[in-house]
């Protein structure tokens, strides 16, 4: 469901009138964006209805999915489980972020290499949060990658696709 | 979600006297469970008050009782990797560990995690009576899909059980949780933070109207030579447990001096007994005397029929944690839980 930013106009009902949307300024992807948003609206629809971003995806919006995973100051959480209130101050990075179509990150290019997805719809996620996983250095082996990837869910099942692409980046990370 | 406002709390003592002065307003930090319950309109708080600026709750320090505070604020990632985690309470690390999702772990908070609501199907869905979200409305659990409910200490007005994998750690490590509220400070000692339903479901710890949750107190004993969480869930990684078991244990030689065991998946808050505990101390490791000590943590347990399975499954579980807390073969690094499945 998309929240739209609340009309402060009253009304003819009794019920008291909703709080008007407050300014919220974000940093994405090192930049400053200013918004009007209401304090429910969460950082998962700031990003694609207010920030126009839209390579941050809405999948179960109940954080079961990972479809929606972006990093916040470099550690990866789920964008539908915080208010976009809740990150003022923090570097907002999402898969926009990340590389551009004609500046590759290794992890995009990776998941191309490894055929690392069917339908897409997972993949920025995916991505995100294997970037997460590197910055955190805990998973170096399949197992534990296989683990450390597990909010992320993959319904065309290419799991085997992204456990390669994603192990191929950890090792060249690893042998730097 | 319903409409409501958001401000950042900037110190504990204006948060609690604002929390305990407004029964509509309600505390988020990590806001994983709360926001989630948001969306189902199972929670519906018409002012948040935003704690993540209190950066002096975020840390991870030593106690004066020789142990370690973990700040209230500090994630759960944060938490478990945390180096004197890892070393002195490797036990807490892998408990950590095997919950949730990596980005949840980043978001959730310790304080939060205490926190957490069960996630009973019936208390999810408006649609259905439930004690615990609408008191007197009756329990669906009882003679519906009962699964993953409790088969220790429930009532007749609820047989829901608390998820927190964290918590059952804590249990075990007998931590004690410090709360700031309207008259000051108190502290609580772990057994008596989480409630039984009883005729109250719909309080799931014994908190004050107003009380912050502000670091928890690890004591000095870790049992960081003979430990285990072991949980077994409906699939291997990022679900709830259906039985888990944190086991600390001190050994001389193969007899036992110390005993911890707590259960998670099985009851309204992680269960102890202390006195089949004790029945262990100065016994020797074995896999007999374990099953005793697992036959009598069990003794009161009830089935309400779809989780019948769940009492044989956590006295197997007790004697396989117990021995892998004896063996301690095995890996000894945080991510031991990904063997720790069949």
């Amino acid at each position: 469901m998309i929240q739209q930013p609340t009309n402060t106009s009253g009304g003819a009902t009794s019920l008291p009138a909703p709080p008007s949307a407050g300014s919220v300024t974000l940093t994405i992807n090192g930049v400053q964006r200013h918004m009007q948003l209401a304090p429910w609206t969460t950082l998962l629809d700031a990003l694609r209805e207010y920030a126009d971003l839209t390579g941050t995806k809405k999948g179960c919006d109940h954080g079961q999915c990972g479809s929606c995973t972006v990093l916040v100051n470099g550690k990866r959480i789920n964008s539908c489980l915080t208010l976009a209130v809740m990150q003022e101050g923090n570097e907002i990075t999402t898969i926009e972020g990340l590389g551009q179509p004609e500046n590759l990150s290794p992890l995009q290019q990776a998941f191309i290499d490894h055929d690392a997805f069917q339908c897409g719809y997972c993949t920025p996620g995916q991505i995100c949060s294997a970037q997460g996983l590197i910055n955190e250095g805990r998973a170096h082996t399949e197992d534990e990658i296989r683990e450390l990837m597990s909010g992320n869910i993959c319904r065309c099942g290419a799991y085997v696709g992204i456990l390669a692409a994603v192990k191929e980046v950890v090792d060249k990370q690893s042998s730097k | 979600m319903n409409s409501f406002t958001y401000t950042n709390a900037t110190a504990v003592d204006a948060a609690v006297r604002e929390k305990s002065t407004n029964t509509k307003a309600a505390f988020v930090a990590g806001g994983t469970n709360l926001l989630d319950l948001m969306k189902e309109n199972v929670e519906r708080p018409t002012r948040l008050i935003g704690l993540n600026k209190l950066a002096d709750l975020a840390t991870i320090e030593d106690n004066p009782e020789g142990g370690l505070r973990l700040g209230a604020l500090a994630t759960n990632a944060d938490t478990a990797w945390h180096p004197e985690v890892e070393k002195r309470y490797p036990l807490l690390s892998q408990t950590i560990l095997a919950g949730a999702s990596p980005q949840l772990r980043n978001m959730a908070t310790n304080g939060g995690n205490l926190m957490q609501r069960t996630r009973c199907y019936y208390f999810y869905d408006l649609a259905t009576p439930c004690n615990k979200r609408e008191p007197g409305s009756g329990c669906s659990a009882l003679n519906g899909f009962n699964r993953i409910h409790a088969i220790l200490g429930a009532s007749e007005h609820c047989i829901a059980t608390y998820p927190s994998d964290m918590a059952v750690a804590l249990a075990a490590l007998e931590a004690t949780v410090r709360v700031s509220g309207p008259h000051g400070e108190r502290t609580i000692p772990f057994a008596d933070f989480h409630r039984l339903p009883g005729d109250q479901p719909e309080r799931d710890n014994t908190l004050e109207t107003g009380e912050l949750i502000t670091a928890l107190d690890l004591p000095a004993k870790g049992f960081e030579k003979n430990f285990t969480y072991l949980k077994l869930r409906d699939r291997t990684s990022y679900a709830f447990a259906v039985v888990s078991v944190a086991v600390g244990l001190e050994l001389e030689g193969n007899v036992i001096k110390e005993a911890r065991i707590a259960l998670g998946g099985v009851a309204h808050k992680p269960w102890r007994v202390i006195a089949v505990e004790e029945t262990l101390r100065g016994v020797t490791a074995t896999e007999d005397n374990f099953r005793e000590a697992a036959t009598a943590l069990l003794r009161d347990a009830q089935g309400y029929g779809s989780n019948n399975f769940k009492i044989e499954l956590a006295k197997r579980a007790i004697v396989r944690a117990l021995k892998q807390a004896t063996e301690m073969n095995q890996p000894l690094d945080a991510n031991a839980f990904l063997n720790s499945n069949p």
